[in-house]
C-alpha cells in the first residue's frame, strides 16, 4: 500500500517533471497562456461577426475546452516520451502496480489542465470586459477542475493508444478537434445534429461546460449537481477504458516484442 | 543549378518527403476542418446565407497558414536533428534559396486543406459557393499561399535559434487567422490591430480570395500582397544571413 501510494505520487511528479520542456517558459507562455486567450477572441469575434451568441457563451466554451491541451498531450506524451527517452519497457518490466503507476501520472495533469482553463477564464473576461460575479467562481473553479478530470480520463485512453501509435501527438490533435466541434464549445448542443448531440453527452467536457455556462448565469450548485456529477462520472468511464486499454496493449506488445517500435 | 530549377526541384523533393507520412498529412488537411467546422455551426445558427458563403472562403483558407505556421516554425529545428542543417548551411547555394522551397511545399499542402474545406463544406453543410471569378480565384489562392510561405520562411529563419519553435508556430496560428480578415471583418477589430493587419502579406491575400470568389476586384489586392511578401522575402534574406553569420562566429549552429 505504502509502495503503491509513492509510485503514485512521487512517481507521477517525477513523470511530470521529467516532460521538462512542457515545463519550459517557451513552451509554457505561448502554449498555455497565449493559444487558449486567442482561441477565445478568434471564437468571440467569429461569434460577434456572425451576430450569433455571446462573449460570455464563447468564453467559457473555450476556456473550458482549452484544458483539453495538457490533458490530451501530456498524457500521451506520458507514453510517447517514455518510449523517446528508452525508458518505457524499464517501466513495463517493473513490478510497479499499473493502476497507481498511470493514475500518478495523471494527476499533475489534472491540476496543470485546471490551472489552463482558470487563467484562460480570468484572463479571457478580462479582454473581452465579461464579467462573472465573485459568488459565482467558488462553483466554476469546482466545475473546471472536474472538466480537467474528465478531460484527462480521455488522455489516459490516449496514453493506451500511445502504447500502439508512434504519432501521439497527431491523435491528440485529432481528438482537440473532436471536442470542439462536438462538446458544445462554440455552438450549442441543440444546434447540432442529433447524433452528434448524442456522442457529445458520452464525452468529457460537454458536461463541465454545460455547467459552467448555467453557473455564469447564476445557477446554484443544487442546479447543476446533477451536471456536474454525470462529467465526473463520464471522467472515471474513460479512465477505466484507458487503464483497460494500457493492460491490453501492454501485453500485446510483450507478446509481439513491440513496445520499442511504436 | 538555376534559381527557378532549384527552387522547384526542392519544392518537389520537399512534397514527396512530407508525403511520406499519412499521419501528418491527414494531419494538415483535417485539423484546420476542425475550426472551420465550428464556424460553420456557429453561422448556421443565424448569418444570413451569403454570409455562410463567405465563411466557407474564409475559412478554407485557413488551412494553408495552418499547414504552414508550426511545420515552418520547426522546419531548420528538423534539418539539426537529422544532421543535416550544417551541409545545408556550407553548401554554395544561399539559405533563403533552400529554406523557400521547404515552406512553399508546406503551403501547397495547405491548398489541399482549401479545396477539402470548400468540398466539406458543399457535402456536409450545403454551401454552394458559385466563384464570380474562377481565374482571379485560383490566382489568389496561390498568390495567397505563396504570401503564406513567405511568411513562414520569415518564421522559420527567426526560430532557428529557438528550441522549442513549435510552440511559437502553434501560438502564431490564432492570432493571424484573427487578425488577417479570414472571417472576422477587420472593420470590427479594435482599430490599433488594423495596422498591423495591413502589414501582414496574407491580409491582401485573404482580401483577394474572397473578392475573387464573392464580388469585386481582386487584383488590387493581389499586388499588393505580392508587394508586401517581397518586402517579407528581403527581410527574410537579411535575418538568414545575419543569423548564419552569428551561428558561424560562435559555433553554433547544430547545438540544439
Amino acid at each position: 500500500m505504502r509502495t503503491s501510494a509513492r509510485v503514485f505520487f512521487l512517481g507521477g511528479l517525477m513523470s511530470y517533471r521529467a516532460l521538462f520542456t512542457w515545463l519550459s517558459p517557451w513552451i509554457l507562455i505561448p502554449t498555455f497562456m497565449v493559444g487558449p486567450i486567442f482561441q477565445i477572441l478568434f471564437f468571440a469575434y467569429v461569434g460577434r461577426s456572425a451576430g450569433v451568441g455571446n462573449d460570455s457563451f464563447f468564453l467559457i466554451g473555450n476556456a473550458v475546452q482549452y484544458a483539453a491541451i495538457p490533458c490530451l498531450f501530456a498524457m500521451g506524451n506520458s507514453i510517447g516520451g517514455e518510449r523517446y527517452e528508452h525508458t518505457l519497457g524499464l517501466i513495463l518490466v517493473s513490478p510497479a502496480r499499473r493502476v497507481p503507476l498511470f493514475l500518478g501520472r495523471a494527476l499533475p495533469v489534472i491540476v496543470n489542465g485546471f490551472v489552463v482553463s482558470l487563467f484562460a477564464l480570468t484572463v479571457g473576461a478580462l479582454v473581452l470586459g465579461v464579467s462573472l460575479p465573485l459568488s459565482v467562481l467558488p462553483l466554476l473553479v469546482i466545475v473546471l477542475a472536474v472538466s480537467a478530470f474528465a478531460c484527462t480520463g480521455l488522455g489516459l485512453v490516449t496514453a493506451g493508444i500511445a502504447l500502439r501509435v508512434r504519432e501521439t501527438a497527431v491523435v491528440s490533435n485529432v481528438i482537440f478537434g473532436l471536442l470542439l466541434i462536438f462538446c458544445g464549445v462554440n455552438a450549442p448542443l441543440s444546434s447540432l445534429p442529433r447524433w452528434m448531440a448524442v456522442v457529445a453527452n458520452w464525452l468529457p467536457l460537454t458536461h463541465g461546460i454545460a455547467a459552467a455556462r448555467k453557473i455564469a448565469a447564476g445557477a446554484t450548485f443544487t442546479d447543476v449537481g446533477r451536471t456536474v456529477a454525470v462529467e465526473a462520472g463520464v471522467g472515471i468511464m474513460y479512465l477505466i477504458i484507458g487503464l483497460v486499454l494500457l493492460r491490453i496493449f501492454e501485453v500485446e506488445s510483450r507478446r509481439h516484442a513491440t513496445l520499442e517500435l511504436g | 543549378m538555376s534559381v527557378p530549377r532549384l527552387i522547384g526541384l526542392g519544392w518537389w523533393l520537399q512534397m514527396k518527403m512530407r508525403s511520406r507520412s499519412a499521419f501528418d498529412g491527414a494531419l494538415s488537411i483535417i485539423y484546420p476542418m476542425f475550426f472551420a467546422t465550428s464556424v460553420f455551426f456557429i453561422y448556421r445558427q443565424g448569418a444570413s446565407s451569403s454570409a455562410l458563403v463567405a465563411a466557407a472562403v474564409g475559412a478554407s483558407v485557413m488551412g494553408v497558414w495552418s499547414a504552414v505556421a508550426t511545420t515552418a516554425a520547426t522546419s531548420l529545428q528538423g534539418e539539426r536533428r537529422q544532421g543535416t542543417l550544417e551541409l545545408l548551411v556550407a553548401s554554395p547555394t544561399p539559405l533563403p534559396l533552400i529554406v523557400v522551397p521547404i515552406t512553399l511545399s508546406m503551403a501547397a499542402i495547405g491548398l489541399y486543406s482549401l479545396v477539402a474545406t470548400l468540398l466539406w463544406g458543399r457535402f456536409a453543410f450545403g454551401i454552394k459557393v458559385s466563384l464570380l471569378h474562377p481565374l482571379a480565384f485560383a490566382v489568389a489562392c496561390v498568390v495567397t499561399a505563396l504570401s503564406v510561405s513567405v511568411l513562414g520562411f520569415v518564421l522559420a529563419v527567426t526560430a532557428v535559434r529557438y528550441r522549442s519553435a513549435w510552440a511559437l508556430g502553434t501560438a502564431l496560428e490564432l492570432p493571424i487567422w484573427l487578425i488577417c480578415g479570414f472571417l472576422v471583418p477587420l472593420s470590427i477589430l479594435p482599430h490599433w490591430v488594423r495596422p498591423l493587419s495591413w502589414l501582414i502579406p496574407t491580409t491582401w491575400g485573404v482580401s483577394a480570395v474572397k473578392r475573387a470568389a464573392l464580388g469585386g476586384m481582386p487584383w488590387r489586392d493581389i499586388a499588393i500582397c505580392l508587394v508586401v511578401a517581397a518586402v517579407y522575402a528581403a527581410i527574410g534574406t537579411l535575418l538568414a544571413g545575419r543569423l548564419v553569420d552569428s551561428a558561424r562566429t560562435n559555433a553554433t549552429l547544430s547545438l540544439i
